[in-house]
């Protein structure tokens, strides 16, 4: 259980270094600080 | 349980802080909205302050260029291993609401074998919804579509939707038949979640599914102590959820089992 615990909190934190690298909160932050058509029942 | 309905009106507003949004109209578009927040709120909400985790998920799949979204997927994880389904209990503004419609007094639909065999819906609308529709759309299309949020998402017309509307005529006047589809779906979970308990978190939730893959392994949520268990299943008969077990894949951490637990062998907290 502990093993698995630290795999996914490593994965988990790789993942999100990697994403921040990649500047992938710019595309979270682009879709979240727009109107999401979808979301409204519009697009 | 004076304490869980605090906490989840505290989650839900600081979800929702853009306050001055609820008055014209505007959603928030600040830097803290490339942040996931670990329950369901809409990001087109004129209060919420944070990215919708489910939104933000599928966008990576919407649009003409696909990509793995590692930036969300370790935010859901992090979410996941930390608190699991503890979120859908306590941080989960959709299942406030769903809460307080089930207070209203009228005969209940108490949970069966038909709701256990339901809560499995949830995994193929997370599988279908999430993953396999925006990628048909794509192949066929050659664009991605956030199928769960464009389709079904009731959360998405109760807290954007419906407010946005209410505020920009321009939106009003683009509102057509998918509009009409999610209203319709909106007012039958509203309706059922009167007679049902939390009838979307228990069967429609693909976040709710996610999580719930996780709660054996969570650092935080219900722990039975199997010294003092006497196996009395008191707690699985006041149970609302779909669980067997308590801490199973259904188990938000409400706390109802360990009210009624006569040897007060169940308790909420951190688990290593």
């Amino acid at each position: 259980m502990k093993i698995t615990r630290i795999l996914i909190l490593l994965s988990a934190a790789a993942m999100l270094t990697y994403g921040i690298c990649n500047r992938e909160y710019l595309a979270v932050w682009r879709k979240a600080a727009t109107i999401c058509l979808e979301c409204i029942g519009i697009g | 349980m004076v304490k869980r309905k605090l906490v989840q009106i505290c989650t839900a507003l600081l979800y929702n802080g853009n306050f001055a949004g609820f008055t014209d109209g505007n959603i928030w578009n600040g830097s803290s909205k490339n942040i996931c927040l670990p329950g369901l709120n809409c990001y087109s909400c004129p209060g919420a302050l944070g990215a919708c985790p489910l939104g933000s998920l599928q966008s990576s799949l919407s649009g003409v260029f696909l990509r793995i979204p590692f930036y969300v997927l370790g935010f859901i994880l992090f979410f996941a291993l930390i608190f699991a389904r503890l979120i859908c209990g306590w941080g989960c503004l959709f299942g406030l609401v769903q809460e307080l419609l089930y207070k209203i007094p009228t005969p209940k639909l108490q949970r069966n074998r038909f709701t256990y065999l339901l809560s499995y819906l949830k995994y193929f609308i997370a599988l279908i919804f999430l993953l396999l529709l925006p990628l048909a759309f794509y192949h066929f299309t050659g664009s991605g579509v956030p199928a769960f949020c464009k389709f079904i998402c009731p959360a998405g017309t109760l807290e954007a939707a419906l407010p946005l509307a209410f505020f920009k005529p321009q939106i009003r006047e683009l509102l057509g038949q998918l509009f009409i589809w999610k209203l319709t779906l909106l007012c039958l979970t509203v309706l059922t979640a009167i007679f049902i308990y939390r009838p979307f978190c228990r069967f429609i939730c693909p976040l709710g599914a996610i999580y719930g893959l996780f709660n054996k392994i969570s650092l935080f949520g219900m722990k039975v102590n199997a010294v003092k268990c006497i196996n009395c299943d008191r707690c699985m008969e006041h149970c609302k959820m779909d669980c067997r077990h308590v801490g199973d894949s259904e188990c938000i951490a409400c706390g109802e089992c360990r009210k009624v637990c006569p040897v007060k062998a169940i308790s909420l907290g951190k688990k290593f």
